[in-house]
């Protein structure tokens, strides 16, 4: 891990002309203690990317299709954009009607996507907003699209299990990993963690670490031994962990 | 209640069914709505196992997390390892060298039979037929003597690196495969001659946890249970990945959708993936294991989906990357997990002992229900 770190961080540096002495290779046995690294600010991730991300690689292209025009024709208003990245067609769109566009989509004529192959989210904490993807699949077609909508906390989105029954436990896991609220879900409750979980691991503020030890003390009645960092507090209402100082 | 109840009464009762339940396969809890011993509804509870996978590879970088993901599956680990490979691979435009894809394939395909023989053992077992058990794990043993000379491991392998493999293949790995490929269709007949036309087998399986093409598609069912229900579809033909194009080897489909056509389809399959394997083994070319890349893995920003099919149906991975060397978000998108929720249209009007043949003709694993 330590020389991976290392040789991270020599090719992080732009390659110069005049390339700067490398430092010397630590002796076997001590490979920290040669070179005196400041110690990383408490929570930083390790090799954080300090130069500005390179304009190449793949990037999103225009897509369109005769369901992409149809889409747009009959929710103009919902309709936000449509691309293509490495060759994968997304659609995003607004959250309002995403019922009826899912269904629009599982019966329209031009490519029916009659099968949900995943639901799931992504936390975007900046932006205070929730990704929620739906990946699609037409078996008549043999065609892959994802529909994308973002919601904001606090706000409910659309079930989808009236379209697809799949959605009921994939739309639970995502409730129960990321507290998005789903309306008009017939059960929607926990389904991997316990009932009395507090908190929803998979957004982005939650931490892991203290957790495992409130849980340790809390059910086995020993310090779990994991360490602390200074700043480290449960809120008092949502019950979200923030690393913040 | 109002109405005043006798002894010969009927009335419903709940039964817990696990989770230490010997035929549920790890740690599964039904609750089971009774009327008799007929099942009126049934409710599944999960999460015993559950280890947050997802939040973990958000914590590690790509190629950290990569061992973490055999323990989902940990019957076929193999095809972990190969789907999120192949999703990052993709992510990073990069391509594994051919003579890694051949020996990716044969891994997997010897890991799909290894699958398949652990589903065929406990399921008849479940059942009652006891020695079939004992024959699978003979040959199962066989295929994993193989990984464990090639990798040092049984189970969690770790077989396949992000960009190709890490180990060359050993001395005489190829005249031990051909030795098992070339015994095993043998092999295969013989839990035939015990099962396939054997009434108490018949009994318990004909007409027992129906699933029409319409509602198994309507709930995401996929790999052998689709194909038993008649629908056609293999992602190693629809959507093609690895060398799998190179092959020659046919989709076993079933016709009623039943516990019996399930267990055909995964017997065809069986025969199926060690044609796969004797011709890839003949074939493999020579060349590098490692594509060239970096060994620093920072994939682009962006998001990518991409799924193969593992011994329980679609493995699918999500990835959302952030430029930078973890992965913003990692979901899988668990066969065993999406095909359990059948599991309650399927049992509705069977009896007790139906539901441990249906939980075991879905194949599931709780390690990836759970994660």
């Amino acid at each position: 891990m330590a020389d991976e770190e290392k040789d991270n961080q020599q090719t992080e540096k732009p390659a110069g002309p005049a390339k700067p002495v490398p430092p010397a290779p630590a002796p076997p046995g001590e490979p920290k203690a040669a070179v005196p690294k400041p110690p990383p600010p408490p929570g930083a991730k390790p090799a954080a990317p300090a130069a500005p991300p390179k304009p190449k690689g793949p990037q999103q292209e225009p897509w369109s299709s005769p369901l992409v025009d149809a889409i747009k024709e009959k929710f103009g208003g919902e309709f936000i954009k449509s691309y293509s990245f490495i060759g994968q067609n997304q659609i995003e769109v607004k959250k309002d009607r995403i019922a009826e566009i899912m269904t629009f989509l599982r019966d329209n004529t031009i490519v029916p996507f009659n099968y949900l192959v995943d639901e799931t989210a992504v936390h975007w904490p900046k932006d205070e907003q929730f990704e929620i993807v739906y990946i699609l699949y037409s078996f008549p077609k043999n065609e892959h699209v994802r529909v994308k909508t973002r919601i904001k906390e606090f706000e409910e989105i659309e079930s989808v299990v009236s379209v697809w029954t799949t959605a009921d436990w994939l739309e639970r896991e995502v409730y129960d990993m990321f507290g998005v609220r789903y309306a008009n879900h017939p059960n929607l409750k926990r389904i991997l963690l316990p009932e009395d979980w507090v908190g929803y691991p998979l957004r982005k503020d939650y931490n892991i670490r203290l957790q495992d030890v409130e849980w340790v003390r809390k059910h086995l009645g020993i310090d779990s031994g994991q360490k602390f960092y200074v700043g480290e507090a449960r809120h008092e209402d949502t019950g979200y962990i923030t690393p913040s100082g | 209640m109002s109405t005043k109840e006798t002894l010969f009464d009927t009335s419903e009762i709940t039964v817990s069914m696990g989770p230490q339940h010997p035929s549920t396969h790890g740690v599964l809890q039904v609750k089971l709505k009774l009327d008799g011993e007929r099942v009126l509804d049934a409710e599944c509870v999960i999460g015993y196992l559950h280890r947050g996978v997802e939040k973990l590879g958000e914590a590690q970088t790509y190629g950290q997390f990569v061992p973490t993901l055999d323990r989902m599956d940990y019957i076929a680990a193999v095809s972990n390892c190969l789907g999120f490979c192949e999703t990052i691979e993709k992510l990073l435009g990069v391509t594994a060298p051919p003579r890694a894809q051949y020996i990716r394939v044969i891994m997997t395909e010897l890991n799909r039979i290894t699958s398949h023989l652990l589903w065929l053992g406990t399921h008849a077992l479940d059942i009652g037929a006891m020695t079939v058990f004992l024959y699978a794990f003979r040959e199962r043993e066989e295929i994993l003597k193989i990984f464990e000379n090639y990798c040092g491991a049984r189970l969690t392998t770790h077989m396949f690196r992000i960009g190709g493999t890490q180990y060359e293949i050993y001395d005489g790995f190829q005249d031990q495969v051909r030795t098992f490929i070339n015994d095993f269709p043998k092999k295969v007949d013989e839990y035939e001659t015990l099962l396939t036309e054997n009434r108490i087998w018949l009994e318990r399986t004909r007409g027992v946890g129906v699933l029409s093409a319409k509602d198994a598609i309507d709930l995401g069912v996929t790999g052998p249970a689709l194909r038993g229900s008649g629908v056609e579809w293999d992602i190693r033909k629809a959507k093609p990945y690895a060398v799998y194009p190179d092959f020659q080897f046919d989709i076993p489909v079933g016709e009623h959708g039943d516990t019996y056509d399930r267990y055909m389809v995964r017997i065809q399959e069986m025969r199926q993936s060690a044609r796969i394997v004797s011709q890839g083994i003949e074939k493999i070319p020579d060349g590098p294991l490692m594509a060239k890349m970096s060994k620093i893995i920072k994939p682009p920003i962006g998001d990518i989906y991409h799924s193969i099919e593992a011994p329980k149906g679609e493995l699918g991975y999500y990835v959302v990357s952030d430029g930078s060397t973890q992965a913003y978000r990692t979901r899988v998108r668990p066969p065993s997990f999406v095909n359990l929720q059948a599991l309650r249209k399927m049992v509705a009007g069977h009896m007790v002992a139906d539901v441990v043949a249906i939980i075991g003709t879905l194949d599931i694993v709780l390690g990836e229900i759970d994660r």
